[in-house]
């Protein structure tokens, strides 16, 4: 693949969702209409408060959750006539909690255990594990029991272990909670060279730093429905909207916003960008 | 902060030398910690994973090592008194202790149960439990939840029930290790407003141990910086914002703030810049750097 800063993202339509709507037992409209096209290749955020049907649009791409009205289309199949191993092996789905997903005895074991259940043959299994292994840095532990790993050595064996099913698409679940500030930056940028490989990356997250410094596109959600669909621009640019969404902008956006009246853009998502802007005069119309 | 009458004051926390290592670890989870926090304070102690902010919380209230098995080295004083000399249910009206995750503290089936289990424990009189039940509740904003359960409510919610919870033994001192951790944007922002108040109204100690700077900048009197189990570096909010390198020193992310008064700063004259907050750094960028003539160039 040619490394680029980011994949471009094809034509593609790999995963695309028609009036989706779910409903938990016991009524909890969970989605309430969700239209949504992800193209091979984007990198994709999916943003929103606690309980907005992220998690849950998220599970019924791979069937996880399936559709209580609407369609999923998956490369270009419907979905509903797709098993979730068939499906598993076009989308991966990295839970936020990696314990709810780590279960053998040795890291090595853990990553195995997809591709050998999708009955790969033994090369291919091989070639695929160490693939995973070497993305997600994890040669030094492989041969430990993942549960005796620090949370962000657990996380990228959860990862690791859903890379090595080969997906088109790799969604990830708050991926970063919990981790500080080097385990992040670590983590990201193994996850920005899936992305550059040419796999589809879905992030779930509330970290709009997060979403400025990675996705090529955002999504926001509020109370099952899609409420932007935009480059992260958009999203910054319009702060009622972040706010009545349960989230809170960040101050870059926040300081751009008060000096909107100097020519300061309203969609700028960095402190350098800002900086640039101020330092270079482009905000200076008085 | 030093004692403003100077005069020899009862700290809220008191710590000499503390090394802590926990049962069948080899290492000192807490390597030699002397640090002293005065009654009313808010204190932030920043670090990254493993740096020794959660046992430290620990050893404020004496679940480490009452509950927690290890051998502590060096004096831990609350409010004058050894923690080693104060059985837990003393401890526990003196420091209350609020963890990461909500889920992890509440067990029972109504918010009141949950606020009132503490003092139900030391056999307060009824009248006494529901008033501080009362008090508790609308302290953290949450009056009229009582015959809600703790499960049906929202992350920020349900933290705010926890720190009820801790509120209603009448604790001197609120210490609260990572207690946004779990939760969405909106409902960080509910809990630290509450932290605020707590502090501003109520004359709270507070003790906060974050990975975030954000928050820690903006609401604390004075931050620790922790690294392998010690105190590497202290300093004012404003120092911080001032200094970023000290933060990433330990492996934190400076405020976006402080990284822009950073940049500015490298690329404008005599720039002094140090925001904390975003009007403030919104009238120091007009002024300074949207001037008539100058027009933004440096």
């Amino acid at each position: 693949m040619i490394p680029r800063n980011r994949a471009l993202p094809s034509e593609e339509k790999i995963i695309s969702v028609r009036n989706l709507k779910f409903v938990y037992e016991g009524g909890v409209e969970a989605l309430r209409g969700i239209n949504l096209d992800i193209r091979s290749g984007e990198f994709l955020a999916i943003v929103g408060g606690n309980g907005s049907g992220k998690t849950t649009l998220a599970k019924n791409f791979n069937g996880l959750l399936r559709p209580t009205g609407g369609t999923v289309r998956v490369a270009d199949k419907p979905a509903s006539e797709l098993t979730v191993a068939q499906l598993s092996r076009i989308i991966g789905y990295a839970f936020q909690n990696p314990d709810h997903q780590l279960f053998c005895a040795s890291v090595e074991e853990e990553v195995r255990f997809g591709p050998v259940n999708l009955g790969y043959p033994e090369d291919e299994v091989k070639a695929k594990v160490e693939h995973a292994i070497e993305a997600m840095d994890i040669h030094s532990v492989r041969a430990l029991p993942p549960h005796s790993l620090r949370l962000s050595e657990r996380r990228r064996v959860s990862i690791a272990s859903v890379i090595a099913m080969d997906p088109r698409v790799i969604i990830l679940d708050e991926p970063t909670t919990g981790l500080d500030a080097g385990e992040t930056k670590a983590l990201m940028a193994k996850v920005s060279q899936l992305n550059r490989e040419g796999r589809t990356v879905v992030l779930i997250t509330h970290d709009m730093r997060l979403v400025a410094e990675h996705a090529s596109r955002v999504v926001v959600m509020s109370d099952g429905r899609i409420v932007l669909d935009s480059d992260p621009r958009g999203a910054f640019a319009d702060l009622d909207l972040l706010r009545n969404c349960s989230l809170v902008p960040p101050p870059v956006m926040l300081l751009a916003h008060s000096l909107a009246k100097y020519g300061v853009p309203r969609d700028i998502i960095s402190p350098q960008e800002l900086v640039m802007r101020i330092v270079l005069g482009k905000g200076d119309v008085r | 902060m030093s004692d403003r009458s100077g005069k020899v004051q009862m700290k809220a926390l008191s710590m000499r030398d503390v090394r802590f290592k926990y049962a069948r670890s080899e290492e000192w989870a807490l390597d030699g910690v002397t640090l002293d926090i005065e009654k009313g304070e808010f204190v932030s102690i920043l670090g990254s994973n493993s740096s020794g902010k959660s046992t430290l919380c620990m050893l404020t209230n004496g679940l480490a090592p009452h509950a927690l098995q290890g051998t502590l080295e060096g004096s831990v004083e609350v409010f004058g008194r050894q923690t080693l000399g104060l059985s837990v249910a003393e401890l526990a009206t003196k420091v209350g202790i609020v963890f990461q995750e909500p889920d992890s503290q509440l067990f029972c089936m109504s918010v009141e149960e949950e606020v009132a289990f503490g003092p139900e424990n030391l056999a307060v009189p009824r009248e006494e439990i529901r008033a501080r039940v009362d008090w508790a509740l609308a302290l953290v904003g949450m009056r009229g939840y009582n015959d809600r359960s703790p499960f049906s409510l929202s992350g920020g919610q349900k933290q705010r029930v926890a720190i009820a919870a801790a509120l209603s033994m009448r604790p001197e001192m609120l210490v609260l290790d990572e207690p946004a951790y779990a939760l969405d944007p909106l409902g960080r922002m509910e809990l630290y407003s509450v932290l605020r108040d707590l502090r501003q109204d109520y004359g709270m100690t507070i003790v906060l141990a974050e990975r975030d700077s954000e928050e820690a900048v903006a609401f604390s009197d004075r931050i620790l910086l922790m690294k392998h189990g010690r105190i590497v570096d202290s300093g004012m909010p404003r120092d911080f914002a001032q200094e970023p390198d000290r933060l990433r020193a330990v492996g934190v992310v400076p405020t976006q703030l402080s990284e822009i008064s950073e940049m500015l700063n490298s690329r404008i004259k005599n720039g002094n810049f140090a925001f904390l907050r975003v009007e403030e750094a919104a009238k120091g960028i007009i002024e300074n750097c949207f001037s008539k003539k100058g027009g933004g160039r440096a």
